[in-house]
């Protein structure tokens, strides 16, 4: 899996787990990107991260959708228009378009994110 | 186009303007320029309905269209112009002011006037007929200066005219040459019957009365003196003793017409001269007229099809005058022979004198051929589907009349052949819901809007349901009403399981009675039942996850991902000072400020990491939070009441604050918009809420479900003149009634249309509290009252809540991507390519 090969020093510590909403979302800012955590507890995984923009909607707000699952997939619906975003990819279901999406783990109660490529 | 044909209407009543609009239904724009031609000075509007004029409705509310509504169809409408003259040789017809218009086709649809009998002195001022706007305006003048009224026709329209009299307060009469009222319809055990009713409602009867002469009388205005030799005083007269067709241009045009007057036209609603049709009240089918609107709209029906030749074989084959109506208050209706004439025919009837109720029957050879029923027309739908369908009695005929208790066999949908008429109104029957539901309808909902069934009248609400649930069950289709695929439930079903279960977050209601993670769909559904049931603070953090993003961030999330914030003022009543917090604020923060439509401010374009400081200041300063972010109660609009305005009557602004503070923060399916007017000019425009109440003299009126947006519906006049006590009972009831059955994201105005019983039984449930859950909704309300909060203040005082609002998790830097130009003088959101241009391309780079 691409997210145990890589190595320690391209992960980026964003913040402590607990500062993450249960069912819910936040935003984090890597560099000048803007990205979206979610986590689901009791779940495998629990946390996920894609960008904040909404391609659709063209604004920053997948944070703030409201989760969910379709047939079992968890997704994230966007609040300004609604269209459904797949944690794990971030592939817009209802359109070809998709949100970015990055490797993300929890290493000792910290949220680590994958050094975004250039 | 040179082959495009000049088609001509002349008359814009009922059954003309019906003749138009099913014309354009069906595509005959597409060949014809249609001109028309209407005497009034207005377009067409709801006879039918004329007695509720003098009962708080006006000309507005009894169009059936405007002007505007023609024109934009491209249909020329020349209103105040009686046609004088056909010219059938140059196919032309004259206007009063004499300008001649050519035809291809021509319509008649001039209808009738009413019929005055030939009494000496009808001709003097206080006699006046019942028929236009413009008599209805004559009436309530003379009426001004007389204190007594009679109305000279017993009949079906000349009760309606007496209905209009009494809501003018008047002493209100009516004399009948026959022997009884309602001749036409009712057999005289039956117009017995509602002749004690109506005299209950202090209505004096005199009939087998012929009058000979009206003249001055000595303590009213006239006398009328009748054959008997008896007399009777009174200011006004008003004669409603039937109706005459307007034949006189086909009359003259050398078309032929009737002995007795009425254009004679074949099956095919064509009059002698085949370029000319006439449909509705001045057309004589088979010897006969017809008075009621039904015919004329089944006649403008085959003239269409004629006309556009889609259905060349279409004819009109006679009307069924079976008829079922509220005359004063008084249930009525008749079906085909009443009087039992048809050779052999034998009645049953039961009369019962403590509930002032009469039913027969009248049956040939074991089927239904008639009936009469007065007092409780409850039977009607039942006794019309037998009668006309031939439909083979039950053994004992009597037992669909039995007193309730044994209760008449129930007769199934399956019964009815497909030419049965469900709804008579528009004409569509079981074959026509079977062909809707063959042709992609899937619901009730679908089928009224496909067929336009149950939308007129309403009556046959019932039977229409149970025909499309039978029909549906039929064809395997199950109506899959779950609400997502989370829950094998509707909305409904989900409250009482929350009310009844104690379910208090969407864990609980998951696991109980769900699966999976839950969704965008079953979550806020699931927020607003547990806010409406228990009124938790919404951000508390079980309920957080559920929001939609308006309610997380209580504000209303606009396209660039900003926020607009409105600050609750009640009934739009504001001080100076708070004025000026607000525009402080705003200018403090480079906030786009306008007035909302419900006499609010709004304040765009707040980053959501602004809201708590800009909400500090706003409560500091007094303000609540307006709740426009939530599907809940938003404002109650009112004009200035009686305290400043020279026309109102009661103090308006006063009753709005009372109410916006009562319901303030009630969370409910959908979004709930309230208005209060001062008086009749309705400046608040309280009809067009969900709850609109209007000052009268001895009260309040009360209007609801009424809304605005893409499909504006008026509010229906739910009870009248009630004191400040009752008003607030039956808003409290019917709101919590509303929250407990409507379907998610139902405006008031969809669920009281699919409601079983609509209007009628909302008000039993809520003024007669027939189903006895009055006392429960009132408690309910009175919980989510009691435990109010402002939900802005609340969040602030808790820094957990506050959390939510930081721009990022890991940096307090705001978001770039947020962007404001400058546009009169003010912020607005920058454009992509406004962006682009401001920041280079470093910040969209990314998103690409």
């Amino acid at each position: 899996m691409t997210v145990a090969e890589r190595t320690e020093s391209t992960w980026i510590d964003i913040c402590a787990l607990d500062e993450l909403v249960p069912q819910s979302g936040v935003a984090a800012l890597v560099g000048k990107r803007q990205v979206a955590l979610f986590l689901i507890p009791h779940t495998e995984p629990s946390v996920y991260a894609i960008g904040n923009w909404d391609p659709l909607g063209q604004a920053n707000v997948l944070s703030r959708g409201i989760l969910g699952d379709l047939d079992g997939e968890p997704v994230v619906a966007s609040p300004l228009n609604k269209q459904h975003y797949r944690l794990r990819d971030g592939q817009c279901l209802e359109n070809s378009v998709s949100a970015r999406s990055y490797p993300v783990r929890v290493v000792d109660g910290r949220v680590q994110l994958a050094q975004p490529e250039a | 186009m040179s082959n495009r044909q000049q088609l001509i209407v002349i008359g814009n009543g009922m059954v003309g303007h019906a003749f138009v609009e099913k014309m354009i239904e069906a595509d005959g724009l597409a060949r014809f320029d249609v001109t028309v031609f209407g005497e009034e000075p207005r377009a067409a509007y709801d006879r039918v309905h004329l007695s509720e004029y003098f009962s708080g409705k006006n000309a507005e509310d009894l169009a059936l269209t405007t002007a505007e509504n023609y024109r934009e169809q491209g249909i020329d409408l020349h209103l105040d112009t009686p046609v004088v003259e056909i010219d059938t040789d140059a196919r032309e017809v004259v206007t009063r002011n004499g300008t001649r218009h050519g035809y291809d086709r021509l319509v008649l649809a001039t209808g009738s006037y009413a019929f005055v009998p030939p009494i000496e002195g009808r001709d003097q001022d206080g006699c006046l007929v019942y028929r236009t706007l413009e008599d209805l305006d004559a009436i309530r003048d003379h009426a001004e200066h007389g204190r007594r009224g009679v109305v000279v026709g017993g009949g079906l329209l000349g009760l309606e005219a007496a209905n209009a009299l009494k809501h003018l307060g008047l002493e209100t009469h009516v004399v009948e040459f026959a022997p009884q009222l309602m001749p036409a319809q009712l057999d005289l055990a039956g117009g017995d019957m509602l002749r004690r009713q109506i005299e209950a409602l202090d209505v004096r009867v005199h009939t087998g009365k012929a009058t000979q002469l009206i003249d001055a009388g000595e303590n009213h205005r006239l006398r009328m003196n009748f054959a008997d030799g008896e007399a009777l005083e009174t200011d006004l007269v008003l004669f409603s003793a039937g109706i005459r067709p307007h034949d006189e241009l086909a009359r003259k045009a050398g078309i032929a017409v009737g002995e007795r007057g009425g254009v004679v036209i074949d099956d095919q609603c064509r009059t002698s001269d085949p370029a000319i049709y006439a449909i509705g009240e001045c057309a004589l089918w088979n010897r006969q007229i017809f008075g009621l609107v039904g015919p004329g709209y089944a006649m403008a029906d085959v003239a269409v099809k004629q006309l556009t030749e889609a259905g060349e074989t279409a004819a009109f084959t006679g009307a069924d005058m079976s008829t079922k109506l509220k005359l004063l208050g008084v249930e009525v209706g008749s079906i085909g022979d009443a009087h039992a004439r048809t050779p052999g025919a034998q009645a049953y009837a039961t009369i019962n004198e403590p509930d002032a109720t009469y039913k027969r029957l009248v049956v040939l050879d074991g089927k239904l051929i008639g009936a009469v029923l007065v007092g409780d027309s409850a039977d009607y739908d039942i006794l019309l589907q037998y009668a006309r369908n031939g439909l083979d009695l039950p053994e004992h005929p009597e037992s669909l009349i039995a007193p309730a208790g044994d209760g008449p066999p129930a007769l199934g949908p399956d019964a009815l052949p497909e030419t049965a008429t469900i709804c008579s109104c528009h004409n569509v029957t079981k074959g026509g819901i079977i062909e809707a539901l063959d042709g992609g309808c899937a619901n009730l909902g679908d089928i009224k809007g496909a067929t336009k069934a149950s939308t007129g009248c309403g009556g046959c609400a019932a039977l229409l349901k149970s025909t499309v649930d039978h029909e549906l069950a039929k064809r395997g289709m199950e109506v899959n009403t779950d609400i997502c695929a989370h829950f094998s439930h509707t909305r409904i079903e989900l409250y009482h399981l929350v009310r009844v279960e104690g379910i208090r977050t969407f864990a609980e209601l998951l696991e109980r009675h769900g699966r999976g993670l839950g969704c965008d769909i079953c979550k806020p559904t699931a927020a607003s039942i547990f806010a409406s049931v228990w009124n938790e603070h919404v951000l508390e953090p079980v309920h957080q996850p559920l929001q939609d993003t308006n309610d997380t961030y209580l504000a209303n999330m606009q396209k660039d991902g900003t926020y607009s914030i409105v600050p609750r003022v009640p009934a739009g009543e504001i001080t100076a000072e708070k004025l000026i917090v607000i525009g402080s604020v705003a200018k403090k923060y480079g906030l786009y400020t306008k007035i909302t439509g419900g006499q609010r401010i709004d304040l765009f374009g707040a980053r959501k990491e602004q809201l708590p400081p800009i909400w500090e200041e706003l409560i500091e300063a007094g303000f609540e939070t307006g709740h426009a972010y939530g599907k809940s109660v938003r404002t109650v609009k009112s004009c200035v009441g009686s305290t400043w305005c020279r026309y109102g009557v009661k103090d308006s602004v006063g009753m709005a604050i009372h109410i916006e503070n009562r319901y303030k923060g009630l969370r409910s399916p959908h979004k709930l918009k309230f208005a209060v007017s001062g008086c009749t000019r309705e400046c608040a425009e309280a009809q067009s809420k969900d709850i609109g109440v209007i000052a009268t003299e001895n009260g309040w009126n009360l209007y609801v479900c009424g809304n605005g947006g893409m499909k504006p519906r008026h509010a229906d006049l739910f009870a009248t003149d009630l004191d400040d006590e009752h008003l607030i009972r039956y808003i409290d009831r019917l709101l919590m009634f509303y929250i407990k059955t409507a379907d998610r994201l139902q405006r008031t105005s969809v669920w009281l249309e699919n409601l079983e019983g609509g209007l009628e039984y909302l008000r039993e449930v809520v003024i007669d509290d027939r189903i006895g859950i009055g006392e429960e909704l009132e408690s309910q309300m009175q919980a989510v009252v009691d435990s109010y909060r402002c939900e802005w203040k609340s969040t602030l005082a808790d820094p957990a809540k506050l959390k939510r609002f930081r721009s990022f998790v890991n940096s307090d830097q705001p978001d770039d991507n947020v962007l404001f130009v400058e546009e009169r003088g003010q912020i607005r959101p920058a454009t992509a390519e406004e962006k682009r241009q401001r920041a280079g391309t470093e910040t969209l780079a990314e998103e690409a």
